[in-house]
């Protein structure tokens, strides 16, 4: 077990002309602390699987260093670094049984053979395996192929890191969140760093003690599920973490105020010199409907369309020519003429897209 | 009641047809002609498995089927590991996957004839590069009259011949495999051999069968390549099952024993051919 640093990681792909091409993960400074539970998040293509690669030593990157520990092990081929990876789609070696499968990693690493029978007996228990385990693994179906998969990179209690690359795309949905409990489970027994890369939301939340951000090569937060919620370091990071997303308006900002097409909204501090074209973020969730003139601070909005899921309902309303998402409880009345209040603890700014942390209370009181 | 269409006829009757002229009509005539004896004149006897009972008793017959039976094994067991060998030390990808293939093809190109008169012409020891390269030396060879000399002529001629479609069977196999694979396999620290063993063998069975089957069945049918280069000798060394079969029916026009000799070398071929598809695909029958 070992600490991971990657220091001015960066990685771009060789073209057929030997000619480099756009950075796949620009340079990047991170510290994967031991034992911990990440997961790494973004859309397809933003350059997590890159990422992993580096990590497991199946890409070397081309500018930058990797770290275990304080060594160096850039250069060194995946075998030397001990790591296990799960991969999207079940990689199973078909002559084997599901027993000699999870045993492979630790027979070619020479583990003395009561240790290995213990660890495969305990791996087969943990994802339920037990009663398959003389049988042909290439007899099993896809869900069965992937817990052989998911075992064989939980079976090592040596290991540096488990890489998991979006481990549950092929998963009957009923079955990954009982996989996903599993895998908790694995990571507080044995207590591996974990690194888990997905497009899915909830299943980075629920995985994950600290989510990476990623969107185009770059990642953009680091933080908690809460912190990724609460205070969103990037526009985009507010809009993919949430369902909906945060809503993100065009503004000006002037000393306290804000002004969404025309309209101004009260900040909890002070901005100083005017700046146009920022943006203000805020959460449906802490966004309130209601009547206008009810409150001095809210802002006239007409509903465009409402979404009824269940035990709230998803308003859309048009501020000017913006939709601004408000979650409304079930079974709550909705204005006659409604207007929206912005939570002003929970508002952000963004300039360029990224968070503007609020000046210090030092400057001139208002 | 549907009445009955008896269309479906005019599409069946061709191939009824063709097959019955291709296959079914020589094959029969053969079988007519094992069972019967002629004294000339077009007159024909029964004598029921007669020539059956001489051709399975005599020697020469044994003797010939010991040759084939010996020729294919040294032949599988030697392009069967080469082929396989030479596969995984091709490129994947790249320019040079183009011209390894090329390369692999080219034997395969040239008729049975022609790589017989190529090595007859090659391993003689006035003028062949090989055969008077070996002379120079001082090592004395000569196909025509050593019997060992004959046999190593042969064998090398077929592994030149046909190791490559084991290479091409076999890499079709192996590109096949995903990368994902190989990743996997160098986590889990897998060595080199323990990859080829769970990985690249099994992904390569199905491809493997076909390769043995083909060239064992080929092998036992060898005709032209020994004919050209030795006549079948020196002596009887190289007189394979086809080439006494040749001898016998055109050379002694013995046409009962010959017939009867085609019928077992042919059943031996198909007998053989599936005791090794059930014994390389048995472990299949659980599977998906």
């Amino acid at each position: 077990m070992a600490s991971i640093i990657m220091d001015s990681v960066a990685h771009r792909y060789t073209s057929k002309g030997e000619q480099m091409q756009e950075y796949a993960l620009k340079p990047l400074n991170l510290e994967w602390v031991d034992g911990g539970a990440y997961a790494l998040l973004g859309p397809s293509g933003c350059g997590k699987t890159t990422l992993l690669n580096i990590i497991s030593g199946i890409i070397i990157p081309t500018e930058g260093r990797v770290l275990f520990d304080g060594e160096n092990i850039t250069q060194l081929p995946p075998q030397q670094r001990n790591i296990a990876q799960v991969f999207q789609f079940p990689v199973i070696y078909d002559t084997m049984t599901v027993a000699q499968n999870l045993e492979f990693p630790l027979r070619n690493r020479k583990v003395p053979l009561q240790e290995r029978q213990q660890r495969v007996e305990e791996i087969l228990e943990l994802l339920e395996l037990t009663e398959f385990a003389d049988q042909k693994a290439r007899n099993l179906n896809a869900d069965s192929k992937q817990k052989i998969s998911l075992g064989r990179g939980l079976v090592r209690t040596d290991t540096n890191a488990v890489l998991f690359d979006e481990p549950l795309t092929v998963i009957d949905p009923a079955l990954k969140w009982q996989l996903r409990a599993q895998l908790k489970k694995a990571h507080q027994q044995v207590g591996h760093t974990m690194i888990y890369v997905t497009h899915d939301q909830t299943e980075a939340l629920t995985f994950a003690d600290k989510v990476v951000v990623m969107l185009e090569g770059e990642v953009l937060q680091v933080g908690t599920p809460q912190e990724l919620f609460d205070s969103p370091a990037h526009t985009f990071v507010g809009r993919f973490i949430g369902s909906p997303g945060m809503n993100v308006l065009p503004c000006s900002v002037q000393e306290n105020k804000a002004e969404i097409d025309g309209q101004q909204v009260l900040l909890n501090h002070d901005y100083g010199r005017p700046k146009i074209s920022w943006e203000l973020g805020i959460r449906p969730e802490n966004v309130r409907l209601v009547e206008q003139h009810s409150d001095q601070s809210a802002l006239p909005v007409s509903i465009a369309r409402i979404d009824d899921i269940g035990r709230q309902k998803i308003v859309h309303t048009a501020l000017g020519n913006h939709t601004v998402h408000v979650i409304v409880k079930e079974g709550t009345r909705l204005p006659a003429r409604p207007a929206v209040l912005f939570d002003p603890g929970h508002v952000h700014l963004y300039d360029d897209a990224v968070l503007v942390s609020p000046p210090a209370a030092t400057g001139s009181d208002h | 009641m549907k009445p009955l269409n008896n269309r479906a006829w005019f599409l069946v009757t061709p191939v009824l047809l063709l097959v019955a002229f291709s296959a079914v009509i020589p094959l029969m005539t053969v079988v007519n002609y094992s069972v019967q004896d002629s004294f000339g004149n077009n007159e024909f006897f029964w004598v029921g498995t007669e020539w059956f009972e001489e051709v399975l008793r005599s020697e020469r017959f044994h003797k010939a089927l010991m040759r084939n039976l010996t020729f294919s094994a040294i032949v599988l067991a030697i392009e069967i590991p080469l082929g396989i060998a030479i596969a995984l030390c091709m490129p994947t990808r790249g320019p040079w996957v183009s011209v390894c293939l090329v390369l692999m093809a080219m034997p395969l190109l040239i008729p049975w004839n022609v790589v017989g008169t190529i090595w007859q012409i090659f391993g003689r020891v006035d003028i062949g590069l090989l055969g008077h390269t070996l002379a120079e030396f001082g090592i004395d060879y000569n196909y025509s009259q050593n019997v060992v000399d004959a046999w190593i002529t042969v064998v090398m001629m077929d592994v030149w011949h046909w190791t490559s479609l084991v290479v091409l069977l076999c890499y079709s196999g192996l590109v096949a495999i995903p990368e994902m694979y190989y990743q996997a396999a160098r986590i889990d620290g897998a060595s080199r051999w323990a990859i080829f063993r769970a990985i690249q063998l099994p992904r390569m069975k199905r491809v493997l069968l076909i390769a043995v089957l083909l060239r064992f069945m080929d092998s036992f049918m060898i005709y032209t390549e020994p004919f050209v280069l030795t006549g079948g000798g020196p002596g009887n060394a190289t007189t394979f099952l086809s080439i006494d079969l040749v001898q016998m029916a055109v050379g002694q026009f013995d046409i009962g024993p010959a017939a009867a000799m085609s019928l077992i070398y042919f059943l031996i071929i198909l007998a053989l051919s599936w005791v090794f598809y059930s014994v390389m695909t048995r472990d299949d029958d659980q599977g998906n």
